[in-house]
């Protein structure tokens, strides 16, 4: 027993001298230390979330009005976004499963990077939803036990439920491997291979879910398709591993993490290999949907050929098919795939071709025509777009955070030093 | 923990030291210690938001007070009758403090035996649009974005292809060589967009009508998305009704006034169906192609027309179950 003031004097002063403080404040001193490049890119970051939190701020005090959205396409941009983040959160399995799973040394380097990318992903799938519902401040009625959660009956109840069980799995497992680096500790498998397997199943279920939130609608019969969910799995583990790429290519650059090439071409064969599968299925798709015209085809005439005249999303899905097809043709060409340039050009035009594709072109069209077959388009407005982008920046700034972070301690620079 | 007892007021015991002195030298263990200091944050907020509070008229004081209780009232389905009545008259007396005027809502529950249905006769109906205007004064619907429940389709003779029909015409009525068919919530017995719900803001009641609470609702719209009839709409700005339009006697289910970044609908406008009158719809209609009445009543109209003609369902292969039906004479 000692008196109020001691025990807290005595947190404090354990507090102070703890490890776990000196982790973060070491995290801090990384992430705000740098050349002028990064200051730049984190300034240049900042300035786009901001310019997004102001447009936001008219969305608050005008309503959704504001948007592109309407009646009959009552979800654009954000929600098309949220569901090609969802994909990028859990492509993280692709470098997860074979590190820890099959023991590959490869993706072991780069294995952090692709969980602080599922990290900013889901931040990024989270936000677009918060900003996409029209009562914000009655997000707590999703809270368990002061809300009502309408689970096991709403898909929607799942995807927050998911969403959140895996970026909590995906902050956990990092976390709990870099300190141990941080301590000169070896981490021990007894704590972390569950959560590892864990994990690997959530990652495939986290993208199935949400497939399922719009494959579960016989009311949209673009959507509702049982296609859907391998079809996502199959886009996300084309364009996560495009992205990670491109991403590795950039901190080989300007930092000192330890990957080589070799990670790189592997990731690269598995966005090939995945690509050809999306073509597979995006044909499949294609021949249910037009060898006999129905009525549940229209969505799909309207998304490739245009409908009663109003084509505003057909440029768009032509540009991404083509993208994707073009870029699927590079990777599989062994010479072009090895070849830096062509792959990193080919991992930008699968990176774009599958957000339009899997955004835009899944999303909008499922509301086109409306039930009664009127066609009512969609554009989105200044508001959608600004919103959109400091969501990104926002993301892009969470995950170079995360990176700065971990590098060091990944590469032995920096350690626990206890005086 | 204080065994003694004399450890939990040592005010009493030791008048010796100063009241912060006692406080910060109590002995504690380490959860007393947490508790007493998560209690000293929680009084000092609310102290700082009494202090802060520049409100200084009682009015403006206690429609603060209304808009506090109303943000954390809970899920109306699952509050007892008590809680109802305090949140209904919540509503009416923050509408009486914000125009000075007064409005009466009612929170009467379903009727015993009754389960609404709706029959709408396609030879009659002839697009006047009657049950369109009605609906919009009746139900107090945003004017500003013209916000309608009921959609009438002009259809030309010869098919029923509701992707070429025209739901915006504006010509004189009855069109030659075409017809009119009326779409609205068909309150279906196996309802999509309730399951939907992540926060269970919109269900059916027992006497079979689909409604919303407003307070509850989010706004995420996944139940748009689930209704394959077109038959909920949300509120993308504030909705205006003109104050010499509002129609002052409402149903926390169903036509009290929304705010923005709500799903609202048809709720065969439950002020007046559970008060045995018809929906504005029903009576507006000058043709009679509109009938409503209870499914559970052997000898109701309803149950006539579904017992004496040759009625159908709209896209009944989704198995939805509408509880509403279309017949022609």
């Amino acid at each position: 027993m000692a008196t109020l003031t001691q025990t807290l004097t005595d947190h404090w002063t354990r507090l102070r001298q703890s490890p776990l403080r000196q982790f973060f404040l070491d995290g801090l001193r990384e992430v705000t230390s740098g050349g002028v490049r990064y200051h730049a890119w984190m300034a240049s970051l900042t300035f786009v979330m901001c310019l997004g939190a102001f447009a936001y701020t008219i969305q608050l005090r005008d309503g959704l009005a504001v948007t592109g959205l309407h009646d009959h396409v009552s979800w654009g941009l954000y929600i098309s976004n949220f569901t090609f983040l969802v994909g990028m959160a859990a492509a993280a399995v692709i470098l997860v499963m074979p590190t820890y799973v099959l023991k590959d040394q490869d993706f072991a380097k780069a294995v952090l990077i692709g969980e602080a990318l599922a990290v900013s992903a889901l931040i990024m799938a989270i936000s677009f939803v918060v900003v996409d519902v029209g009562g914000p401040a009655r997000l707590w009625h999703l809270l368990p036990g002061i809300g009502v959660f309408n689970w096991p009956q709403s898909l929607l109840a799942w995807d927050i439920l998911v969403l959140n069980g895996y970026l909590l799995l995906n902050l956990i497992i990092p976390f709990y491997i870099l300190y141990s680096h941080y301590r000169g500790r070896k981490p021990q498998k007894r704590f972390y291979l569950p959560a590892i397997f864990l994990s690997i199943l959530w990652a495939v279920s986290v993208h199935l879910v949400t497939a399922f939130l719009y494959a579960g609608l016989p009311a949209r019969p673009f959507w509702h398709t049982a296609l859907m969910g391998p079809r996502f799995l199959a886009t996300a583990f084309t364009a996560g591993p495009a992205l990670m790429i491109l991403i590795l290519a950039v901190l080989r650059k300007h930092t000192d993490i330890d990957v080589r090439w070799a990670t790189i071409d592997k990731l690269a064969l598995v966005a090939t290999v995945a690509a050809q599968v999306c073509l597979v299925m995006l044909g499949s798709e294609l021949f249910v949907e037009f060898y006999r015209q129905t009525h549940h085809g229209q969505s799909a005439m309207y998304l490739y050929f245009g409908l009663n005249g109003k084509s505003a999303l057909t440029p768009w899905i032509w540009s991404a098919v083509a993208m994707n097809v073009a870029a699927t043709a590079i990777l599989s060409v062994h010479r072009l795939r090895q070849t830096p340039r062509w792959l990193y050009s080919a991992s930008a035009l699968l990176f774009a071709g599958i957000l339009i594709e899997k955004g835009l072109g899944t999303i909008i069209p499922g509301f086109i025509p409306e039930p009664w077959g009127r066609v009512e388009e969609y554009v989105p407005s200044w508001v959608e777009l600004t919103v959109s982008a400091g969501i990104w920046a926002f993301g892009a700034f969470v995950f170079t955070i995360l990176a700065k972070a971990a590098i060091p301690i990944e590469t032995g620079r920096r350690r626990f030093n206890p005086s | 923990m204080n065994t003694n007892g004399q450890d939990l007021f040592p005010i009493l015991g030791q008048p010796k030291q100063s009241g912060l002195e006692q406080l910060l030298n109590r002995p504690v263990d380490r959860r007393t210690a947490i508790q007493t200091a998560a209690a000293a944050l929680t009084a000092g907020l609310g102290l700082l938001q009494t202090g802060c509070n520049p409100l200084a008229a009682s009015e403006s004081r206690e429609q603060a007070k209304l808009e506090w209780e109303t943000f954390f009232q809970g899920n109306y389905r699952l509050m007892d009758d008590d809680e109802k009545t305090s949140t209904i008259r919540r509503l009416e007396r923050s509408y009486e403090l914000n125009t000075g005027r007064k409005i009466n809502v009612s929170g009467q529950g379903p009727l015993q035996d009754v389960l609404y249905g709706y029959a709408f006769n396609v030879s009659k109906c002839r697009g006047y649009m009657d049950c369109v205007k009605a609906c919009i004064t009746e139900n107090n619907q945003d004017r500003q974005s013209d916000m309608r429940y009921i959609r009438i389709h002009e259809m030309q003779n010869g098919g029923m292809d509701f992707s070429t029909a025209d739901d915006a015409f504006f010509r004189e009525v009855p069109a030659a060589g075409h017809f009119y068919i009326g779409t609205q919530c068909f309150h279906c017995q196996n309802p999509p967009c309730t399951q939907v719900c992540p926060v269970q803001a919109t269900w059916m009641e027992p006497d079979g009508i689909v409604v919303v609470d407003y307070n509850w609702c989010i706004g995420c719209r996944y139940c748009i998305a689930a209704c394959p009839y077109d038959a909920r709409r949300f509120n993308w700005a504030d909705p205006v009704v003109p104050e010499d339009e509002l129609n002052p006697n409402q149903h926390y289910l169903g036509n009290r006034l929304r705010k923005k970044g709500v799903v609202e609908k048809c709720t065969f406008c439950i002020q007046r169906s559970r008060s045995g009158q018809n929906p504005a719809c029903v009576e507006a209609c000058q043709t009679g192609a509109r009938i409503f009445g209870n499914l559970l009543d052997p000898d109701s109209e309803i149950r006539w027309i579904l017992k004496n003609k040759k009625v159908f369902r709209l896209k009944e292969d989704l198995g939805t179950e509408p509880k509403f039906w279309y017949f022609m004479d």
